[in-house]
């Protein structure tokens, strides 16, 4: 079900089929990340040599490849922050990249707390250091129909909540962007519910696909794409990937999601990227990819965006044209 | 105003022409130079679609104009304009048609039946259509003055289809087409305050010759 593309990476770092397709190695490759994470083998130096990786396009370093990257040629630096969703800002896919420009991403800390043995307030620069730095290449596409391939860089949500131990009855993950109208011009307006707030179900939040990304392109992820912290669920449309986090709460039941709130027909909680499920805007069968010429056909849109392999089963029994 | 003579109308008609021909020379020089952005063909679907709004009220606003102006002359641009109009309107559906769709016949039918703002965007273009085919002479002596403004009238209705096409695709921060719904509302509110002054006045005019029987 992957999309094939010829692509321009060289032979050494293409990884082998069996490597994202079968569920074995996924499974090890889980292991290895969590061995990897328990022994804290991976000593990461962040850029600046004092230990602070505040500027944007400051370069992060020790970054491991993951087996979780598809192999499709990654979208420009150029196009995935120049086109983007960041409503905070604007409402224009090409403007927020201007005037995010001087948002402050330090100090800045998350407040982790609900149902969870271990509440805390992690400085931005302490959650850098939570897990090793993966490059995880995903498809990522919006409820718009377009796509992009991104290399981010980040580390599992896992690793996070394992840190926060959460309780039996925490069944979902709370999700708030930083409210700070001073920074964000649209937030002074009701553009939106703000602040923006996402969620995810305990078991997607564990998932190894799930990531929280700090970086792109081997660098600082740009402010335009969520700096200094941001969700990335790559089986889920582009704006279940909430930006700019500074709370995570356990809870016990669905959380609200700004979107849902929004315009609840249009958009559900789980957004799940299915070609089958029309949406009331946009078909959802097919996509454009970003980059491609504009005479290029384009692409078929795959369940759970390609990553049916990996997460189908989260869903088994679920009525999907009803929980979309 | 003053009417300028003839030759100066046919000036700034060709003036205008080109001034008109602006937003689409500025697409194609972008798109020969790579300046279109990450996703040329949402550029043009929206560029042309603005400009389809504007020209629709641009036109429906040579009306009110010679009127405030005392300038009749100025209704000898509003065809040209009118014409642009639907032709930025046949751009920007081409470009659904083309670029967005691939010429993929039973997904558009599915678009019109089942996205909303995709009804009125046709239904925008499809009430336009008629009068750009019965713009020349021709068809206005064919018709008759009288029919032929009926028909024309039909314009009100495809640009209220055309600003309701961009309030319904637009998710959140409605400010861009309230504003063409605005401008369209006082455009609209024109007609009808002076369809009812004259209503009143040949009322006024009734009553009075009914009363002095003598021709004011």
């Amino acid at each position: 079900m992957l999309i094939k593309k010829p692509n321009d990476i060289p032979s050494s770092e293409v990884t082998p089929k069996s490597a994202y397709v079968s569920r074995r190695t996924f499974i090890t490759g889980a292991i290895a990340t969590g061995a990897a994470l328990a022994g804290g083998l991976y000593l990461r130096n962040t850029g600046s040599g004092d230990g602070s990786v505040e500027a944007n396009g400051a370069k992060l370093t020790d970054i491991i490849k993951s087996p979780f990257s598809t192999t499709e040629k990654p979208t420009s630096f150029k196009d995935i922050t120049n086109y983007n969703n960041y409503y905070e800002f604007s409402a224009d896919k090409y403007e927020p990249n201007g005037l995010s420009k001087n948002f402050r991403t330090r100090p800045w800390t998350v407040k982790i707390g609900g149902e969870v043995k271990k509440p805390k307030t992690l400085d931005i620069d302490t959650i850098l250091k939570l897990a090793p730095l993966e490059e995880r290449i995903y498809r990522h596409r919006c409820v718009e129909g377009w796509s992009m391939v991104i290399p981010w860089v980040g580390f599992p949500l896992s690793a996070l909540i394992k840190q926060a131990d959460p309780l039996p009855r925490a069944k979902f993950v709370a999700f708030e962007t930083i409210l700070a109208p001073d920074q964000m011009p649209n937030q002074k307006r009701r553009v939106l519910d703000w602040p923006y707030v996402e969620g995810l179900r305990m078991d997607e939040a564990m998932h190894p696909l799930a990531i929280l990304a700090v970086g792109l392109y081997d660098e600082v992820l740009p402010n335009v794409d969520g700096a200094p912290l941001r969700l990335v669920v790559p089986w889920k449309y582009g704006f279940k990937g909430i930006k700019a986090i500074v709370k995570i709460n356990f809870v016990e039941k669905m959380p609200p999601t700004t979107w849902n709130i929004m315009a609840p027909t249009e958009y559900g909680f789980y957004s799940n990227v299915n070609p089958s499920k029309d949406h009331p805007r946009w078909s959802q069968a097919m996509e454009r990819r970003i980059g491609d010429s504009v005479f290029a056909p384009k692409h078929q849109t795959l369940m759970f965006n390609g990553y049916a392999d990996q997460v189908a089963s989260l869903y088994s029994g679920m009525d999907l044209q009803q929980y979309y | 105003m003053k009417a300028p003579s003839q030759t100066v109308v046919r000036a700034l008609k060709v003036l205008l022409f080109l001034i008109c021909l602006g937003p689409l020379s500025v697409l194609v020089w972008k798109g020969f130079h790579q300046q279109l952005g990450a996703n040329p063909v949402d550029v043009i679907t929206r560029s042309t679609g603005r400009w389809t709004l504007t020209f629709l009220l641009i036109t429906l606003g040579i009306t009110p104009l010679r009127k405030l102006l005392s300038s009749p002359w100025v209704v000898r641009f509003r065809r040209m304009l009118g014409l642009f109009a639907f032709f930025y309107g046949t751009l920007h559906l081409t470009t659904y048609i083309w670029l967005d769709k691939f010429f993929d016949v039973p997904a558009m039918l599915h678009d019109i039946a089942k996205r909303r703002f995709i009804t009125a965007g046709v239904t925008a273009w499809t009430l336009i259509l008629p009068l750009a085919l019965t713009s020349t002479a021709g068809w206005i002596r064919r018709l008759g003055g009288k029919r032929w403004q009926r028909l024309h009238r039909l314009i009100y209705f495809s640009a209220t289809a055309g600003v309701i096409h961009f309030i319904w695709l637009v998710k959140a921060d409605l400010r861009r087409p309230l504003t063409y719904g605005a401008i369209l509302a006082i455009l609209l509110a024109y007609r009808l305050a002076s369809w009812l002054a004259t209503k009143t006045k040949s009322r006024a005019v009734a009553t009075h010759d009914s009363l002095t029987s003598v021709r004011p």
